[in-house]
């Protein structure tokens, strides 16, 4: 310690360090926040992840146990993952497809373009758990006005959130009614694609929709980008919406469980709760963070390293 | 070609743009606007019907075709739901913590973003990877051992200092969230540096460079964190449910999920309470449309 300072110090100016003071002293709140809610939190949970830890006895050592034991024993462990990959599977691209094509449709110099990006943004602002009541309600089975409308038109009812084949999709529709944030981000990102590109275009004959393939979509790539990051975070971490709506079909983890009908809406998140919250096994659900941790990492890792290949940046 | 590079001659552009697409400019207009407002309806129909199933009787949630303007409508569901929901309490309790997570967390966001942007010190730019990198961290990393902070400080329970609210309330004062400083950040890196140099010049310390130069610059963000921020603690479900153990400190959001365990099977009370928890969210969006456009878009921006 004694010696980097004494290697740092003769580098820095006298002017260099007020500097340093300074900004030490505007960064020490978050540096406080930093060190006590996350750093130490995170070292905590790392040591955690590898005892057997109820809150009432001391943790005990067992080494890699928790992890072995999620990734080759636990059943539900493997229910969990299924579910949230298969849930980001859909979400996510479903939800940049949807999120795009409305961005294009607000863009082409409609009127009134205000009230409709309002109308696509509101439902985005709902808090989360009056949309998910409300989408319980929407979802319902005997009377719910989903089903009333399939049966409008021909179609048979769907049990949503009681057939467990049928409660995932549920939750992609009702998070498909919430990318109005996105269609802003991709709206601004469409307005700022220089006009001449397009002329450019059209001079050359390109039609509308060539024009879409080739100038748009190509400098939208880095707003998708982000959006497909953030999405891919979220839909690893999705909570809420399984808790509200899986306590419907009622599940099979015990009295007053949320995990939906078979455990269909057993979300990794919601299993990392119920372990860490109701079973008060601290340990195994600290290995469970880590894990998710190391996936979000990873996925995010390969993104961006994909990102090189299809993502464009500048052409401006 | 000189008329190309005119600016002014862009509508006519336009014109010719149109007259270039394979289908009649009107059909296609025809098209665009006809799947904006086929679209518009299915975003609106849920929100419309969370209202109108609020001020239904029992019999015409269950009817077909489906009732869409109850006559008359059943004003007393609501105030039968507010009996049972106590929205006032949650209310309160919610702008308990609301409060002061808003002014916290604009003031130390804005604080750090200063010291990350304004200064330039040594090691600043990687101090700054480490603020971005913990947002790639999952809430439920920290969740845990955080948890058992706050019980061996004793900040959880009601009869606890801030009412067992600190939890919720403390980290927004403590740098305010990573993507509030980054913001912050973005918006200050554009304002010129001369004029933090002349203030300088002038003797000012960096407080009130900070407070009186900059902070008025920077009311747009500002207002951006207030507003993502309250937003944040209205809809926030994960903390309150951890952290929160008695039905008199429940927050809105909490206190909804609590109505759906209790009387989950009343659809018209269960829209009653979604409409009443929704409402001011969307008298928010009312009042400060562009604050919230704008501020989606910013977040976009960088990217």
């Amino acid at each position: 310690m004694a010696s980097t300072a004494r290697i740092a110090k003769p580098k820095l100016t006298r002017a260099q360090w007020q500097k340093l003071k300074w900004g030490l002293i505007f960064i020490s709140p978050w540096l406080l926040g930093f060190i006590f809610l996350t750093l130490y939190p995170m070292t905590a949970s790392l040591y955690y992840s590898f005892t057997d830890y109820d809150v009432l006895r001391p943790p005990e050592w067992i080494g890699f146990k928790n992890y072995t034991t999620f990734l080759t024993e636990d059943n539900l462990a493997l229910t969990a993952i299924y579910n949230t990959l298969f849930y980001a599977a859909f979400a996510v691209p479903l939800g940049i497809l949807v999120a795009v094509t409305l961005a294009l449709l607000l863009n082409a110099k409609v009127k009134g373009l205000a009230f409709f990006r309002s109308v696509f943004f509101i439902p985005s602002i709902v808090p989360v758990v009056a949309s998910a009541v409300l989408w319980v309600w929407l979802f319902s089975t005997r009377s719910g006005l989903i089903n009333l409308g399939l049966e409008a038109i021909g179609l048979p009812k769907v049990a949503w959130l009681s057939d467990p084949a049928w409660t995932k999709p549920a939750l992609i529709i009702m998070s498909l009614w919430g990318v109005g944030g996105s269609v802003v981000i991709y709206l601004a990102g469409l307005q700022d694609i220089p006009q001449s590109l397009y002329e450019a275009a059209m001079i050359d004959g390109a039609n509308t929709w060539q024009q879409i393939r080739n100038i748009t979509i190509p400098l939208l790539t880095p707003q998708i980008f982000f959006q497909l990051v953030l999405g891919l975070i979220g839909a690893f971490q999705v909570f809420v919406q399984a808790f509200i709506l899986g306590s419907i079909g009622g599940g099979a983890l015990g009295m007053g469980n949320e995990a939906g009908p078979a455990n269909s809406l057993l979300f990794y998140s919601l299993y990392l709760y119920f372990n860490a919250f109701r079973f008060f096994r601290m340990g195994y659900a600290s290995a469970m963070a880590w894990m998710l941790f190391i996936i979000t990492l990873m996925s995010t890792l390969i993104v961006l390293r994909s990102s090189r290949r299809w993502v464009h940046y500048g052409g401006m | 070609m000189n008329r190309v590079l005119d600016p002014k001659p862009r509508s006519a552009l336009v014109f010719t743009r149109n007259s270039l697409y394979r289908v009649p400019h009107y059909i296609s207009r025809i098209a665009l606007y006809g799947s904006l407002v086929f679209l518009s309806f299915i975003f609106l129909v849920p929100l419309f019907w969370m209202v109108t199933s609020a001020l239904k009787t029992q019999s015409q949630l269950f009817l077909w075709p489906p009732v869409w303007i109850p006559d008359p409508p059943q004003w007393q569901n609501f105030y039968e739901a507010l009996t049972l929901f106590p929205f006032t309490t949650y209310i309160s309790n919610t702008l308990y913590i609301a409060i002061p997570c808003v002014l916290g967390s604009t003031l130390s966001s804005s604080f750090a973003a200063y010291g990350f942007s304004r200064i330039d010190w040594p090691g600043r730019d990687k101090m700054f990877a480490i603020v971005l990198s913990t947002l790639l961290l999952p809430f439920a990393v920290t969740m845990i051992p955080l948890y058992l902070v706050w019980i061996n400080v004793g900040l959880i329970g009601i009869e606890t200092p801030l009412r067992g609210f600190g939890p919720l309330i403390i980290p927004s004062l403590l740098g305010g969230g990573a993507f509030n400083i980054f913001l912050c950040r973005q918006f200050f890196m554009t304002i010129p540096n001369e004029l933090s140099e002349a203030a300088r010049m002038d003797g000012c310390s960096e407080f009130r460079i900070y407070w009186q130069v900059i902070m008025p610059l920077a009311k747009p963000v500002l207002a951006t964190i207030s507003l993502f921020t309250f937003l944040g603690v209205w809809s926030d479900f994960l903390g309150p449910l951890i952290y929160l153990n008695s039905i008199d400190q429940f927050t809105v959001s909490i206190g909804l999920r609590q109505f759906q365990f209790e009387h989950g099977a009343r659809y018209d009370y269960m829209m009653a309470a979604s409409t009443v928890t929704t409402l001011p969210i969307l008298v928010l969006f009312f009042f400060a449309q562009r604050t919230f456009i704008q501020g989606i878009a910013l977040t976009g921006i960088k990217s």
